[in-house]
């Protein structure tokens, strides 16, 4: 029942996901309101139907009803209920599944938020891609993926999920968050290609793609943040970045799709940049899609990548599909794309964009060409490779530390002309603290190029960046007497979205601070320790106190009690762990002790506890200076993220107003309800303005709903 | 910008890093390669193995494995049936590791004969559907493990 319900779900989904497509171009190209209208229903009737199918997997999976295959693959009686719930997304089927519900769900709630605010034949562009691109993905869960299948003889228990997927709660976390940042990405391509399909190349689309874009960057940001917590807290060597195939799929998009939130403000304020822009918008769509095929498919194997089947075909089809489509558009529109203005001066702030961009886009090639060479060198030479973090480091490193020096430079400049004096006074302090922190690090014994550069340039550029805060709220002061902290709160409510970038500066600067302290000046320790022995480590003393054994349903546990102690300091236990999952591979749970200044982290590599002889454990020790800022910092991201998003009720008012400001230019009438929308859509051909529709320097910084 | 002389010569010098960027790419990743190979292959590469980086699989032959804790030392054996490699590590053995199981180690082959792995991973398949019956040959086998190795 459970089963039927589920995959009749999915399918009535599809039937309707290519009705709307049909439904919505051919009522904007017959100025058919209400085809356009019932393209839209058909948009919410698809989150309502995936959330049907999405919760039935759910119910199926809980009362571990082992006749459908996916919790056949994936289940198992001894799984506790949290675990269970969250193997909707531990293998190939289920993942696809939950995919199709957020991709139902953003594509409902960016139909829904839109079809007022902007007028025209845009919205049900953008709807159409959005449901093709959600056929695509029903497609697949009839067809290569469909979790539903019928297992006969049904199976007594399952082999329960993936052991690395069910060891740490994090698993909870991370892959929601990377659906969530991926499947985003499908909404501002949407509305470029809207736009292109529909003509209306003006700022309205951009205004929709900015926050969406905006909104799935924060998703992603945080996703590989948690990603990388996750490889820490599990993987046992001490690493957060191994630059996986899989970590390199999901680093891509989130590259273009930074490259686009800085270049989008160039076309803003100059009209320049127009077809750099879409191109960035659908190459960060393909990148999440190519980065799904190589971890999906099974084609790059890896830790995430534990799936094989014909559903690389069908990726491939997808990619080349969306590729050629969107690069016909781009080029019937390329005569309607020309920039309106040109660079002033070689020392303003677009041409800090401009060089952010080129970085961005040098080090996405790089991570791409890293990643697909080994699939290259397969093909073309029969010669089975992989290549070496080593060459990831050495290209990236110095685009990383050029990128950390831009942040520092861009807040300060201004657009257009800089006037010297003036940027002396600016420059002051961000130097001064470059200064401070290289000569700090010089004597304190630092000797490594590299991670001298990159503190300084890091001091440099949070200086920078903490100064566009302080400068204008100690303004207020002076002027209002107002106490600092709400100073500073109203400087940032004044201008959400510039701030909200800014604190996205500055976790990135700490995460940057943190890798590198962190991977220069790690220091590792293996050693075999007798029962009551001690490590003097780094300052530390660590004293193997117990080994230990403890059978929970799902595993069986095998841990260790090491007293760990500053010298003179009070002792407190670290428990690294082993964890046995029936006849799988253990899987290691290392024991972390952060602390501002650096991590200790302790992982348990071998026992012997023979009878009548004293236990021994064979341990790992690191010890990783400044280590917890990279989480830090990449919750800071997330929290930049959220300010330039938070909606404004005085703006929101603005926002109502918007449509009057914009229809003068315009030949339609404004459009108010859905159904005049839909209406107003239907003048299909609707010539409309481009570029008439200047945003004043008042408007172009402030965030408007998507 | 906008007039044609500078367009040129910004097309030049963007034509020219460009360039710069790829050749330092093409070396940088030659250098950086690991190559996945079996004992017969790294032995058949003769002299052109040494001190290449190289992702070996195989089987850790009986009676080979010795594990002194107290110098945290792992010396074993890696065969594919037709040649056998020494291996040796400064790390301790992964849980489950012993004779006749199937690793996949990285590392290098020293000019002394013997792979110096930095990294062992015991290869237990974590695909639950059972084995088909027309089990690979070990060759097909052990190329199969390359792939499904996590470093």
């Amino acid at each position: 029942m459970t089963r039927e319900l589920g995959y009749a779900a999915i399918a009535v989904a599809f039937t309707l996901a290519l009705y709307g497509l049909v439904a919505a171009v051919a009522g904007v190209r017959r100025g058919r309101g209400d085809l356009v209208r019932s393209a839209e229903l058909a948009t919410y009737f698809n989150f309502g139907l995936l959330t049907v199918a999405n919760l039935a997997m759910i119910h199926a999976l809980v009362a571990r009803d082992f006749s459908i295959s996916y919790v056949a693959q994936v289940g198992s009686h001894a799984t506790p209920l949290l675990i269970t719930v969250i193997s909707l997304w531990s293998a190939l089927e289920g993942s696809i599944l939950f995919w199709g519900w957020v991709l139902a769900g953003y594509t409902a709630l960016a139909v829904y938020l839109n079809r007022v605010r902007i007028s025209g034949s845009l919205v049900p562009y953008a709807t159409a891609v959005m449901l093709g691109v959600g056929a695509f993905f029903y497609l697949l869960l009839l067809l290569p993926a469909n979790p539903f299948q019928l297992v006969w003889p049904t199976p007594a228990d399952g082999p329960g999920p993936n052991p690395l997927l069910q060891n740490h709660w994090l698993m909870a976390v991370h892959p929601p968050l990377l659906y969530l940042g991926y499947v985003g990405m499908t909404v501002p391509f949407a509305f470029a290609i809207g736009a292109l399909l529909s003509g209306r190349l003006d700022e309205t689309w951009i205004r929709a793609t900015r926050r969406w874009t905006v909104v799935a960057w924060g998703f992603l940001s945080l996703a590989i943040m948690a990603g990388m917590w996750w490889s820490y807290e599990v993987l046992g060597w001490g690493g957060y970045w191994a630059w996986d195939p899989v970590e390199n799929a999901s680093f891509m998009p989130w590259l273009t799709a930074t490259a686009f939130l800085h270049s989008i403000m160039v076309q803003e304020r100059r009209g320049m940049l127009k077809v750099w822009n879409l191109s960035l918008v659908i190459a960060t769509f393909l990148l999440t899609i190519l980065g799904t095929f190589l971890t999906r498919s099974g084609i790059i194997s890896s830790v995430h990548a534990f799936t094989q089947g014909t559903i690389g075909y069908y990726f491939l089809g997808f990619i080349a599909v969306v590729l050629a489509f969107s690069l016909a558009v781009l080029a019937g529109r390329s005569a309607e794309l020309r920039a309106a203005g040109h660079l002033d001066a070689a020392a303003s702030r677009e041409t800090v964009f401009l060089v952010n961009n080129l970085l961005l886009t040098a080090f996405t090639f790089t991570v791409l060409l890293g990643t697909l060479f080994p699939l290259l060198a397969d093909a073309v030479q029969g010669v089975q490779v992989s290549v070496g973090a080593p060459f990831f480091n050495r290209m990236t490193v110095p685009i990383m530390m050029a990128l950390i020096f831009l942040m520092g430079v861009g807040p300060v400049l201004p657009w257009r002309r800089a006037d010297p004096d003036e940027l002396k006074r600016r420059f002051i302090v961000p130097a001064a603290a470059f200064m401070a922190v290289v000569a700090g690090s010089l004597i304190f014994g630092l000797r490594q190029p590299y991670t001298i550069v990159a503190f300084g340039f890091a001091a440099f550029a949070l200086a920078a960046n903490i100064g566009e805060f302080v400068a204008p709220a100690l303004k207020r002061v002076r002027a209002h007497g107002e106490f600092i902290l709400l100073a500073l709160l109203r400087v940032v409510n004044a201008n959400r979205r510039r701030y909200g970038g800014y604190v996205a500066h500055i976790g990135v600067l700490l995460m940057a601070a943190g890798i590198a302290a962190s991977s220069t000046f790690k220091i590792e320790r293996n050693v075999t320790l007798r029962q009551g022995e001690v490590l003097e480590f780094k300052g530390y003393r660590l004293r193997f106190d117990e080994l230990w054994g403890r059978e929970e349903p799902q595993r069986f546990v095998i841990g260790a009690d090491i007293a760990i102690s500053r010298e003179g300091g009070s002792e407190s236990i670290l428990q690294p762990r082993l964890n046995l999952y029936g006849a799988n591979q253990p899987i290691t749970t290392p024991a972390v002790r952060s602390r501002p200044h650096e991590d200790v982290y302790v992982t348990l590599m071998a026992w012997s506890a023979e009878e009548g002889a004293t236990p021994t454990v064979t341990i790992r020790a690191i010890v990783e200076p400044l280590l917890v800022w990279i989480w830090i910092g990449g919750l800071i991201v997330g929290l930049g993220a959220l300010i330039s998003l938070w909606p404004d009720r005085r703006r929101r008012r603005g926002a109502a107003q918007r449509p009057a400001g914009i229809a003068d230019a315009e030949p339609v009438p404004v459009v108010v309800t859905g159904e005049l929308a839909a209406a107003g859509a239907s003048a299909g051909q609707v010539a409309v303005a481009r570029e008439r529709t200047r945003l004043g320097p008042e408007s172009a910084g402030k965030g408007i709903l998507p | 910008m906008g007039k044609p002389a500078s367009r040129r010569i910004a097309l030049v010098v963007g034509g020219a890093i460009v360039a710069a960027a790829v050749v330092f790419m093409y070396f940088g990743l030659n250098s950086n390669l690991v190559f996945w190979l079996t004992p017969t292959e790294v032995v058949e590469m003769g002299e052109s193995a040494y001190e290449t980086p190289i992702r070996l699989a195989g089987m850790v032959s009986t009676g080979s494995v010795e594990w002194d804790a107290d110098r945290i030392d792992l010396r074993f054996i890696v065969e594919d049936y037709n040649n056998r490699i020494e291996v040796r590590t400064k790390t301790a053995p992964p849980m489950m590791f012993q004779e006749g199981i199937e690793v996949v180690v990285e590392g290098r082959l020293t000019r002394a004969g013997v792979f110096e792995a930095s990294n062992v991973m015991v290869m237990h398949s974590n695909e639950y559907r059972e084995l088909p019956d027309d089990h690979p040959p070990p060759e097909e086998r052990y190329r199969q493990l390359l792939g499904e190795a996590t470093p």
